[in-house]
């Protein structure tokens, strides 16, 4: 498009969003990119205001804007702090599609998120195949791995410590399954999501094995698309409609009363992203339907499933990080810490500041692989600080960069979902 | 000089990193959180030490550039806007606590530390620094003391200016001025201290500042009194003050705050109240559970419907919810939220409400008001929405008059806020004109190419 009238009138339909920033400047005690960089540009106040100088053509630089606009996690902090509740994490995902469709997207965005993502069967070919390859990775695949789905480039990129692509992932292991309820009465859906199906399959079988263990039936299909968030969150929101879609007609054949995924930003995106972004309106009843039933596993277990702590506290210390998309977005802080101290053998300790981000952020954390590491050293400290022999979280993405940033630490400690200590003692 | 050797010798001082250039930058510094115009700097510097901030001051000086110094950028009153252009020089990475010093009582900070995490290292020193602006979380203490900030317990413990014991800073032409010092008397020369807390960031660049710091009170006591109308409030407030008691903290919120908090949180508030008093006692424990008896039945004497007392650190919290709770409350209600700062003596505060009320229904404007009683500093908070022009100059009038008001009642222009840019042009109704030419001659010898902060608090 690249056209700078038309990027104007694009934002303008951000107006009224924008100018519901006070410009309070509250959100500086928030923001774990500015509390690295210390600019203003970097916290949400200037990135709202640069949004609004652009809107009124008092900057004429959209490409630094837009640079501006990507130094940041989407942890939603500052959202759930806002005094004045601007929608921050809204505005600024419908910024970054009006970025891109001024600027375009690069012809490997375009490869990732229009050939790959939206084809399921194919990126898991491809996947597969670099899994049994990983050593000997060339340049091209590298590149193409890298930038695709943000969240888990970071096994092949640069000098990462990181968790290579499983061997087996959890779709080759169980590509479906369609299991009637047990003796809880009920039925759920389970989405592992990307980063679990094909570098934490472990995390998948725990789900599957503490669903079996309550007697609570699971229908997972095959074929289950990405959530989309790396689509949206760089601005290709047809890419988007597509996996959303593709993601709906799978489920809608089922029957089951939750949705549950062990993936901290897919629960999130399902429950938020999706029916905001989700246009197709032949398809909102059976959005309605999947959206009031997604559950973070967690919350599953603790809320419906009724497990609560034990009488006994066990020797080995656990400590646990909470995820963004968990804490910010739905609200999730008590449960995975009652799964925890519901696990026989597990000492729970908390740690300071177990709520700030890890800095993994998607995208993120590949486009600004420094900044991202000097937030995620700080957590790495606090994991250390807190003496746990474990860390335990609700994301897997958060597991990767904490991984990654513990292990540059040189400490060893174990990093591992909550549900998979859970599954441990089954 | 040219802008392009300009920007070479400021990257010679703090180094390629610390100058920004980008228009994306500079735009991010032309507006603080004043409503008001934005204005861009020509280019961003942020020293890491002392000495690189005295030469960017001297560079300054030197090319007769304009030079607005930037803590956080919270300052309600247009402060940091660099409205005449040049440079802002940012004091976010001087941020070293210097000294916590527990046997004199003293800390020496750099001015970029923020306030509530300074105030959180002293606490764990068992030592207490009690200005507490709303804004601590992200304030800097050379805001805070550029500003003289107060907060919620300024009626016991005072404001800003009743820490700050000594600076050295940096003068226009970069040379190091100490002043003040350690000791708890120091009447050594001119009361240079004194000059530079408040000023604004138009007399000199403070460089490191050494605050009081005082023994925390072994006892709180929290309580919310209940009011069917504002006045009777307010009669509270003063018979509680008559019997010579001051309270930490001595907070009003009108009817329209409570409604809107309760809408916000539901937390239980009584929305057909006219008012609420939140108070709080501290102090030694003896004697905080008497003057809470005493608060207490003065305010039922002043009819107060209930007065609720806070049992546990819980029950104080919601106490303290509520009154932090006003603001985000408020300002979600419409898009531009205008906080202003006018203070009157403590006895006129009911005249100032009944005042504040008549403004609203003659603009027909939405105003909130909660605020500091005890001292008499109010903050009525008019919503609205800028873009619509016809309002905004129905806000812009009853803003003159809510200053009117103010001052007639031998009140002042702010209490707390400064006068920076948005209250300038009032300066003279307060101060009458000597005042100002003093000062204004006061200025043309400290900084006599008035590049410190051009366009604040001394204009016209
Ligand atoms: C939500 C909210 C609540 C607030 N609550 C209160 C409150 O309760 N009480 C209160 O008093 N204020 C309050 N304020 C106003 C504001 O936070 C204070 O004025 C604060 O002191 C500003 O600090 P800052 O670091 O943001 O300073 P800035 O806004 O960056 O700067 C303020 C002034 O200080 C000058 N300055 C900064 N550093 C230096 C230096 N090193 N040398 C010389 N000059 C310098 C600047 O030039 C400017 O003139 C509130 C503001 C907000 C947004
Ligand atoms: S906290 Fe909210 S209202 Fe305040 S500046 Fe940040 S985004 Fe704007
Ligand atoms: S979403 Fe997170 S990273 Fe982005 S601006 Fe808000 S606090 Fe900062
Ligand atoms: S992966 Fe880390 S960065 Fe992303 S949401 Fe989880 S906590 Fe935040």
């Amino acid at each position: 498009m690249a056209d700078p009238k038309k990027l104007v009138e694009m934002l303008k339909s951000l107006e009224d969003q924008l100018v519901t920033c006070m410009r309070c400047g509250m959100c500086q005690a928030q923001c774990p990119v500015f509390a690295q960089s210390g600019r203003e540009g970097d916290v949400t106040r200037g990135k709202i205001a640069l949004l609004a100088g652009l809107a009124e053509e008092m900057i004429k630089d959209p490409e630094g804007v837009n640079n501006k606009l990507n130094r940041c996690l989407l942890c939603g902090t500052c959202e759930a702090n806002c005094p004045s509740g601007v929608k921050v994490t809204d505005i600024f995902l419908r910024a970054r599609a009006i970025m891109a469709a001024y600027n375009g997207m690069s012809p490997t965005q375009k490869l990732i998120f229009q050939q790959l993502l939206t084809h399921p069967g194919l990126f898991n070919t491809i996947l597969d195949l670099g899994a049994k390859f990983q050593g000997i990775f060339t340049k091209p695949v590298n590149d193409m791995l890298g930038t695709s789905c943000a969240r888990f480039n970071a096994p092949i990129i640069g000098d990462r410590h990181f968790k290579t692509l499983a061997a087996k992932p959890l779709h080759s292991d169980v590509p479906s399954l369609d299991t009637p309820a047990g003796a809880s009465n009920l039925r759920v859906a389970f989405y592992p999501g990307c980063v679990v199906d094909k570098i934490y399959p472990s995390v998948g079988h725990a789900v599957l094995k503490v669903l079996k263990h309550h007697g609570v039936g699971v229908f997972m299909p095959k074929g289950q698309a990405c959530c989309g968030i790396p689509a949206i969150s760089n601005g290709d929101v047809a890419s988007f409609q597509k996996m959303v879609k593709a993601n709906i007609e799978l489920f809608r054949k089922g029957d089951f009363d939750y949705l549950i995924t062990p993936c901290a930003t897919c629960t999130s995106t399902i429950k938020k992203i999706w029916p905001a972004y989700y246009e197709d309106k032949s398809d909102q009843i059976t959005l309605a339907k999947i959206v009031d039933k997604v559950k973070d596993v967690s919350a599953f277990l603790v809320d419906v499933l009724k497990v609560s702590p034990m009488d006994t506290e066990g020797t080995k210390t656990v400590t646990y990080h909470d995820p963004c998309h968990l804490r910010n977005s739905l609200g999730v802080t008590a449960q995975p810490r009652t799964l925890l101290k519901a696990t026989p053998g597990v000492k729970f300790v908390e740690m300071t500041d177990a709520a700030s981000c890890c800095g993994s952020g998607g995208s993120f954390n590949l486009k600004f692989y420094e900044l991202s590491q000097e937030i995620g050293r700080k957590k790495a400290q606090h994991i250390i600080d807190s003496q746990a022999e474990t860390v335990a979280t609700g994301c897997p993405a958060c597991m990767m960069q904490m991984t990654d940033m513990l292990s540059k630490a040189g400490a060893s400690r174990k990093v591992r979902h909550v549900v998979e200590l859970y599954a441990d003692t089954l | 000089m040219t802008a392009k050797a300009l920007i070479k010798d400021f990257e010679a001082i703090v180094g390629k990193d610390n100058v920004l250039t980008s228009e994306a930058d500079l735009a991010s510094y032309s507006y603080d959180a004043a409503v008001l115009p934005n204005a861009m700097p020509g280019l961003v510097v942020r020293p890491t030490t002392s000495e690189q901030l005295g030469k960017t001051v001297k560079l300054c000086n030197d090319n007769a550039i304009p030079m607005t110094v930037r803590g956080s950028g919270t300052n309600l009153s247009g402060g940091t806007i660099p409205s005449k252009g040049g440079i802002v020089v940012l004091t976010t990475a001087l941020n070293r606590i210097l000294e916590i010093n527990e046997e004199d009582l003293y800390a020496v900070v750099e001015p970029g530390v923020i306030t509530s995490k300074f105030a959180g290292e002293v606490t764990k020193r068992g030592l207490f620094y009690p200005p507490d602006p709303g804004s601590q979380t992200v304030s800097t203490l050379g805001g805070n003391v550029a500003e003289n900030a107060g907060g919620l317990r300024g009626l016991k413990y005072g404001v800003t200016k009743d820490y700050v014991m000594g600076m050295t800073f940096y003068d226009v032409n970069g040379e190091l001025v100490k002043t003040g010092g350690k000791t708890v008397k120091c009447v050594t020369g001119y009361n240079l201290t004194g000059l530079m807390v408040g000023a604004e960031g138009t007399l000199g660049v403070y460089d490191t500042i050494t605050l009081k710091l005082v023994p925390p009170p072994a006892a709180a006591k929290a309580m919310m009194a209940v009011f069917d109308t504002v006045m009777d409030a307010c009669r509270a407030v003063a018979a509680i003050i008559a019997a010579k008691i001051v309270p930490a903290t001595l907070e009003l919120m009108d009817n329209f705050t409570i409604r809107t908090v309760e809408n916000f949180r539901n937390a239980g508030l009584p929305t057909e109240a006219g008012a609420l008093l939140l108070i709080e006692v501290d102090g030694h424990p003896a004697m905080v559970e008497e003057d809470a008896i005493k608060v207490e039945d003065i305010c039922k004497k002043n009819k107060a419907s209930t007065v609720r007392v806070a049992k546990d650190a819980a029950e104080r919290n919601a106490v303290w919810q509520a009154r932090r709770d006003a603001l985000p409350a408020l300002a979600k209600v419409k898009p531009t939220t205008v906080l202003e700062d006018a203070t009157v003596p403590r006895s006129k505060i009911p005249a100032m409400m009944s005042a504040l009320e008549d403004i609203a229904k003659k603009y027909s404007l939405t105003i909130g008001t909660f605020g500091h009683a005890g001292d008499g500093n109010l903050h009525p908070t008019i919503l609205t929405d800028k873009r619509n022009t016809e309002e905004w100059h129905r806000v812009e009038a009853a803003i003159d008059e809510i200053f009117d008001h103010a001052l007639a009642l031998g009140g002042t222009l702010s209490g707390e806020h400064g006068i920076g840019m948005a209250k300038a042009k009032y300066m003279k109704q307060e101060c009458g004109i000597a005042a100002i030419e003093y000062s204004k001659r006061m200025k043309s010898v400290l900084d006599p190419k008035g590049i410190l902060n051009p366009g604040k608090l001394i204009v016209g």
